[in-house]
């Protein structure tokens, strides 16, 4: 398996000084924005987002285009980008932040354009400082240069970029959350309907939410055509796609590769194997959201159908690696853990469930395990998520409860002894 | 109200950013935190006024994000990772370590007022596992070694401002991705160090 480098060739071939203007400039950055504004038109942009049939990169997959398209009609319409990056296992959007900001700037400004849209919000969660700072410094460097600002390239286009800092809240992910946050309330996400924020999003005015891959992507998209994107990867999953490589392995980074090849081989080639060649006991394909996969389960092809049709999801693109040695139990528990922690609390299932699937792990993990915890675990999961099935069936207003269920029942599938072996069978008195 | 004018004046250009004056509530309770190193029930008073909202809601907002805190934090917030990728590479010898050296519980602050300690979920470092963060600057492939000489260093040289490149660069080990760009820039308080909150600093 070998990258293929659209996105993040400007910070390749100029590490020292991908971050700067000039340097972008130089590797003919801003050009496809300024020929956009100049000659094309926002239908002409939308057919080639849909022509290329990219699916959001934040984790649900969602067609961009066909998002864009829902855009309702509305003198005040709003483009937030989501780079709220917090799923366990994913730092991608991390180094499209840190090392290549103005690529970002450049596909806000053809989608605003595209979308008539005057004001942008680059929601940037509080921990990630220096990417945000970054992003900051880019979009004061854009504004000096009239890319940002009234009638931008000379056109009648106009466009503010505000830079917003998150405080801590995965939840935030979540669009309608998000939005909540930017408007100065609770990350709680909001009940649905209305269903989408395409229609009644930020200050309820019409807002388009997308990832800040997705919205890289958008350059070179329009530069080189919806056509020549699609041919790229496989259908359903299109263009390349940046996996976060993390766990027990050789090589962790992000790559940049078109889906379609496998996760052995992307372990074994561009990840460099499992450290000290042990074998795989278990894999997450998609973030700590997604149903693990086992290790004899490698040769499942990294596109978001065939995750989905193997009953689990592709999601953010994190691929975390578990060696033979693995304590499951202690991964799962850190799993909910972490959903119990950022459960916001509305939802009585997930706020009250992911505490008890905790608190029983915590007890298991211990030693101190029942014969009766494990029928309990399921059934706390099956109140959060009746049924156990993929995808997972809500009780919830968003999805975070149901994630915390996905670690829970891999293990009761496919680890259910590695469990029954730590709880003890005699009373210990 | 106590927030001097230098402050308010940059409240008030945060606030002009934003369509609806509440959208600023975030940034201004970050601006909070650096004030004090907490969210004090003075600046809930000051930014319920400049908002035009109650102080309730704006204590329930402080109250609902990990990055307010309710209680004072000490000059350093030292942040480490517990989530999936950094547990199965052994953060609980990091977060043992750290707890060793300051002898402070999970959110906890010191009688000196130097260190503070969490251990927190996800910071997007899962590559470079295990990390953590010094006042929201990211150091990554940490170990028992490394962190403890981190943490004597801070003790010792007591920056006034937290660079992450050299942290990285003098404690630091395997990284998520090459960092690549040489980076002067750091954070001064307990808020994440930013532009826009005049909360960062180039170290000369």
């Amino acid at each position: 398996m070998r990258e293929t480098i659209l996105l993040t060739q400007h910070m390749r071939s100029n590490p020292e000084d991908s971050h700067l203007i000039d340097s972008y400039e130089k590797n003919n950055g801003y050009a496809t924005a300024k020929k956009t504004l100049l000659n094309s038109s926002p239908e002409k942009i939308l057919e080639e987002i849909k022509s290329s049939n990219i699916r959001g990169r934040g984790g649900a997959g969602f067609p961009t285009g066909v998002k864009w398209g829902f855009l309702a009609e509305d003198e005040d319409r709003y483009l937030v980008i989501n780079a709220d990056e917090s799923e366990p296992g994913t730092f991608k959007d991390r180094i499209l932040l840190e090392r290549d900001p103005h690529q970002l700037i450049e596909g806000i400004i053809i989608t605003c354009f595209s979308a008539n849209i005057k004001k942008a919000f680059i929601y940037i969660r509080g921990e990630y400082a220096k990417p945000a700072r970054r992003v900051q410094q880019a979009v004061e460097q854009a504004y000096q240069k009239g890319y940002l600002g009234n009638k931008i390239f000379g056109s009648d286009v106009d466009l503010d970029i505000v830079v917003h800092l998150g405080a801590g809240a995965y939840i935030c992910g979540e669009e309608t959350a998000l939005l909540n946050s930017l408007e100065g309330r609770r990350g709680e996400p909001r009940l649905k309907p209305p269903y989408f924020p395409a229609v009644k999003g930020l200050y309820m005015k019409p807002t388009l939410v997308n990832n800040v891959e997705t919205i890289s992507s958008v350059p070179w998209i329009i530069e080189n055509g919806g056509e020549e994107y699609n041919k790229l990867g496989v259908e359903g999953s299109t263009g390349t796609r940046i996996f976060s490589l993390s766990g027990h392995i050789n090589k962790p980074g992000n790559y940049e590769i078109e889906m379609g090849g496998s996760f052995g081989e992307f372990v074994e080639t561009l990840g460099g194997g499992i450290r000290n060649s042990k074998k795989v006991k278990a894999y997450i394909p998609g973030g700590a959201s997604a149903p693990w996969f086992r290790g004899d389960q490698l040769d499942i092809k990294m596109t978001i159908d065939d995750v989905a049709n193997n009953n689990s999801m592709l999601g953010s693109g994190a691929v975390v690696m578990m060696d033979e040695d693995t304590n499951l139990v202690s991964a799962a528990k850190s799993i909910v853990s972490f959903f119990a922690h950022e459960s916001c609390g509305q939802c009585t299932p997930c706020r009250e469930g992911t505490t008890w699937i905790e608190m029983i792990l915590d007890r298991i993990a211990s030693g101190r395990g029942r014969t009766s915890d494990i029928n309990l675990l399921l059934d706390v999961c099956d109140n959060i998520s009746p049924g156990l099935s993929w995808p997972p069936k809500m009780t919830t207003i968003c999805p975070l409860g149901p994630s915390a269920v996905s670690p829970i029942t891999s293990l009761m599938n496919d680890f259910r002894e590695e469990v029954e072996r730590l709880i003890p069978t005699k009373v210990l008195l | 109200m106590s927030w001097d004018k230098t402050l308010l004046k940059q409240a008030g250009e945060i606030i002009e950013l934003y369509p609806q004056k509440r959208s600023a509530l975030g940034p201004l309770l970050h601006l909070a935190q650096s004030k004090d190193g907490y969210i004090s029930d003075d600046s809930i008073s000051v930014i319920s006024e400049l908002l035009g909202i109650t102080e309730v809601q704006v204590k329930s907002v402080s109250t609902f994000y990990s990055m307010y805190k309710q209680e004072p934090t000490g000059k350093y917030l030292i942040s480490v990772c517990k989530s999936i990728s950094c547990e199965i590479n052994n953060s609980t010898e990091v977060i043992d370590k750290v707890q060793e050296f300051t002898g402070l519980n999970n959110n906890e602050t010191d009688e000196d007022g130097l260190f503070s300690f969490e251990a927190v979920e996800c910071i997007g470092a899962c590559g470079g596992a295990p990390a953590m963060q010094v006042n929201y600057e990211t150091v990554e492939g940490m170990n028992a070694e490394n962190v403890f000489s981190l943490c004597s260093w801070l003790k010792e040289s007591a920056p006034e401002v937290i660079v992450a490149d050299e942290m990285q660069e003098n404690f630091g080990g395997i990284k998520s991705f090459d960092w690549a760009i040489q980076d002067n820039t750091g954070a001064t308080s307990t808020a994440p160090g930013f532009q826009t909150l005049k909360t960062s600093k180039v170290k000369k």
